[in-house]
């Protein structure tokens, strides 16, 4: 790993400055993204600022009936918090099933959904649940956020302080994991919302991304066989070792019909 | 170089080292703590668990920076003297390892597992051991050791 300037940020606007001052500054959050990437020499920053400092990052409160996730919230935090698992049951199962225990010790929601891996869950859950992205500028929608492989609405001077999720009607999410990473082959969570039926889809493409003909079905008809002969083209989807893009478009229809039997 | 200060199994440390350093290379070499192992060093094995503020975390991905003011327990903090850890006693007395590389990271993270769930069911320890990789396969006694120990430690 090759050395760089670590900074521990006080506050919101020291940890901006110290990010304007740097000649390529990054962010750290739990670092469990960011620190793997650097050890491999797939990033080499000259300046890390670490968040973690910030107390007013951190925590979960209720927020017009729904919940404000404090960005650097930890998985572990977000999956034993009494308050998500009553309010919004899917998000604390979502974050119980990220990497392993240590992971979900260290890794934030702020970090997850900035960082935009293809294979993260939390964008699933910001995309499914009609979340919006609190940053110290802005408040962006969860439909604006996502923009490609890696790639936010976020501006090099922002920082996401918090995501504020609407309390779902009934929602669930269901993944096929990597047995080795966790990471999903294929996510997806289907949410019965006050805007209508969302369904959102992780691991499978370069981004998270919705499927509107899946959502027009559910709309019409609550049910599994609405969304199991829906078949999803497989142009554009992730082929990889894990799976090729036909049984990752596959796995989309299987997964969406267990989701809608999981809401019950 | 910066200086990194931090309480380690009880005892205040301090040195200064670089930016990039590791956690868990802060612990062995600055340390000479070398009962924590580095096994993958891609945060997926596990052999370097440790507790920082009572939390399992892999130190393989974690800078010492990072944990500036924490509470750091590795595992040459848990036997008393020469008395062991009941979870220690329990993986020798079930023997919980073959090769033993992996065994202060298991350790470290069933002692976690204890906290939160204090009678964990076999399936419970199974799935908490999903970032514990032991590659001599020896998990069935591993699992047996835990159980075992959480007993002796609920006595």
């Amino acid at each position: 790993m090759h050395d760089f300037h670590y900074h521990r940020a006080s506050s919101l606007a020291d940890a901006l400055k110290a990010l304007a001052a740097a000649k390529d500054g990054r962010l750290l959050a739990g670092g469990m993204t960011l620190l793997p990437t650097v050890k491999q020499r797939l990033a080499s920053p000259s300046d890390l600022v670490d968040l973690a400092g910030l107390t007013e990052l951190r925590g979960i409160r209720a927020e017009n009936g729904g919940l404000g996730v404090g960005a650097m919230t930890t998985h572990a935090e977000v999956a034993h918090s009494p308050d998500v698992r009553k309010t919004i049951p899917v998000l604390a199962a979502l974050a119980e099933s990220i990497g392993d225990p240590q992971v979900r010790n260290r890794g934030t929601i702020g970090g997850s959904i900035a960082n935009n891996d293809p294979a993260a869950d939390y964008p699933a859950a910001v995309l499914g649940l009609d979340a919006t992205v609190v940053t110290n500028k802005r408040k962006i929608k969860a439909d604006d956020f996502f923009k490609g492989l890696f790639e936010t609405a976020l501006g090099e001077d922002e920082i996401v302080t918090a995501v504020h999720f609407p309390r779902p009607e009934k929602a669930a999410y269901v993944k096929f994991p990597s047995p080795a990473s966790r990471y999903a082959l294929v996510g997806v969570l289907v949410a019965k919302t006050a805007g209508g039926v969302r369904v959102a889809v992780t691991g499978a493409g370069a981004c998270v991304f919705r499927v509107k003909e899946m959502e027009e079905a559910l709309a019409k008809s609550f049910t599994a066989d609405a969304v199991k002969g829906i078949k999803i083209p497989s142009k554009g989807l992730n082929s990889d070792l894990h799976g090729g893009a036909d049984y990752r478009a596959h796995l989309i229809s299987v997964l969406a019909g267990r989701a809608v039997t999981a809401c019950g | 170089m910066p200086t990194v200060s931090m309480t380690v199994n009880g005892k205040a440390v301090s040195a200064e080292v670089e930016a990039r350093t590791l956690l868990v290379q802060f612990l062995r070499d600055k340390l000479s703590l070398t009962g924590t192992h580095v096994g993958c060093d891609t945060s997926q094995c596990g052999a370097c668990v440790v507790h920082v503020d009572g939390k399992s975390v892999k130190s393989c991905t974690m800078l010492a920076a990072q944990a500036e003011g924490a509470k750091v327990a590795t595992i040459e903090g848990l036997a008393n003297g020469t008395e062991m850890h009941p979870m220690q006693a329990a993986f020798k007395e079930h023997h919980g390892l073959q090769c033993g590389f992996c065994t202060p990271g298991m350790v470290m993270s069933a002692l976690d597992l204890v906290k939160h769930n204090p009678s964990p069911s076999e399936h419970d320890v199974r799935e908490w051991l999903e970032g514990n990789i032991c590659r001599c396969t020896g998990y069935h006694n591993i699992v047996k050791a835990i159980t075992a120990g959480a007993a002796a430690m609920r006595r």
